[in-house]
């Protein structure tokens, strides 16, 4: 089990692999979308590199409702273990 | 029981030269903005698309795959009469019947070859080129003409900012004759039938319809065990590799198969895309020719091939370039 500091810093690395994002504004507010300009198929990337970190299988109709950080740190959350 | 014979075959197979046709009309991303709401970034950063052919109505499905394949005969030097095997690996046929193969032989000159359609998504040219090959092998055939063309704009929404701005048109061919030496490597083929609606033409409509993140997600998660296998196979490695031409889907799928086999720098990397769109089982082919025309791409070059799509379907394969 990750706790949430240890998903939000995982998360933050693999937002700056995968989509260029600077770890430091890779904060729970931020939308992935309008705010960290990460799209759709950068999502799915995302979605994969979460599976291999962490175990935590994200499937692509729960991808449409992970909107921001925080959301994503909340699925792995509630998924993991 | 009555023990039948069996031909001789050939050792191995390879490929003899490949030809290309490249519709007339050029779309470019500021052409698509203007019909839909979309724009040249966009479509650049998701699929990598510059521009792409859309085939006008004289250049059907038959003229194209004849003029690539025409144009392969005249490389790989044999005649239309040295070809007994013609297949046509294409997903957008205007008919179901007849198949086109048989008059695209004929129109070739070729006589009376043996001769079929593949319908196996963009993976088509790819499982042809492997029936082919062992067709060789096996004494079924001597010489085979194996086309890829599509006329994907037939099958697409053209208002659809969706696939519009995707789906192209051409074909691509090669002739595959017999050899000495293996030269075209073992396929691994196969199917995930469980995502047969990823691409698809839904219920009462006209236009085919992607699930993109799907299609991505298991382009970009189970496909690079496929291209590993080819390797395997065929005994090489991803060091050996001069040229990798995977289908012709979007830039980034490209990018991101190159990055996690390891491919040595000096690989050269099919990009055809960016000026050619998704051009379905034609992609390969027309990759390949544009390649060996520029002289990206040499005689003797290892390529690593790889076809993916509806299906969903996927044949991976290392071959030798002519």
């Amino acid at each position: 089990m990750s706790s949430t500091q240890e998903i939000q810093t995982g998360l933050a690395e693999i937002l700056e692999e995968v989509a260029g994002v600077t770890p430091a504004d890779a904060t729970p507010e931020k939308s992935f979308t309008d705010d960290l300009d990460v799209d759709s198929l950068s999502m799915v990337e995302i979605a994969t590199a979460v599976e291999d970190k962490f175990g935590v299988a994200i499937p692509d109709d729960e991808l449409g409702n992970i909107k921001t950080v925080g959301d994503a740190i909340s699925y792995i959350e509630k998924n993991q273990g | 029981m009555t023990t039948l014979q069996l031909p001789a075959g050939a050792p191995g197979a390879r490929l003899l030269g490949f030809g290309s046709y490249r519709p007339r009309r050029r779309v470019t991303n500021d052409e698509l903005a203007q019909r839909m709401e979309t724009n040249d970034e966009w479509i650049q950063a998701r699929v990598g698309i510059a521009e792409r052919r859309w085939a006008e109505p004289d250049e059907t499905l038959v003229e194209m795959s004849v003029a690539a394949g025409g144009k392969a005969l005249a490389a790989s030097g044999l005649d239309a009469n040295d070809i007994d095997l013609v297949l046509l690996a294409t997903t957008s046929p205007p008919k179901a019947i007849p198949g086109l193969a048989p008059r695209i032989a004929h129109q070739l000159g070729v006589p009376r070859p043996g001769a079929f359609d593949v319908n196996a998504g963009c993976a088509g040219w790819c499982y042809a080129l492997s029936a082919a090959a062992d067709a060789i092998r096996t004494g079924s055939a001597r010489n085979a003409l194996v086309i890829g063309g599509e006329r994907l704009t037939d099958y697409t929404n053209l208002d659809d900012r969706a696939t519009a701005v995707i789906f192209a048109d051409g074909a691509g061919a090669a002739v595959v004759g017999p050899a000495d030496e293996p030269t075209i490597g073992p396929v691994v083929w196969g199917s995930d039938g469980d995502l047969h609606e990823a691409i698809a033409i839904p219920e009462n409509e006209t236009g085919m319809s992607m699930a993109g993140q799907a299609v991505y997600r298991w382009a970009t998660t189970k496909l690079t065990d496929t291209l590993v296998e080819a390797m395997r196979r065929a005994g090489v490695g991803p060091d050996d590799i001069d040229v990798f031409a995977p289908h012709q889907a979007n830039l980034r799928i490209i990018e991101l198969m190159a990055k996690r086999l390891k491919l040595p720098e000096r690989t050269v990397i099919a990009r055809d895309i960016v000026r050619s769109g998704n051009t379905s089982s034609a992609s390969v082919p027309l990759a390949l020719a544009a390649l060996l025309e520029s002289g990206e791409a040499k005689s003797g070059d290892l390529a690593l091939l790889l076809g993916y799509g509806a299906g969903l379907t996927f044949a991976g394969q290392v071959v030798v370039l002519p």
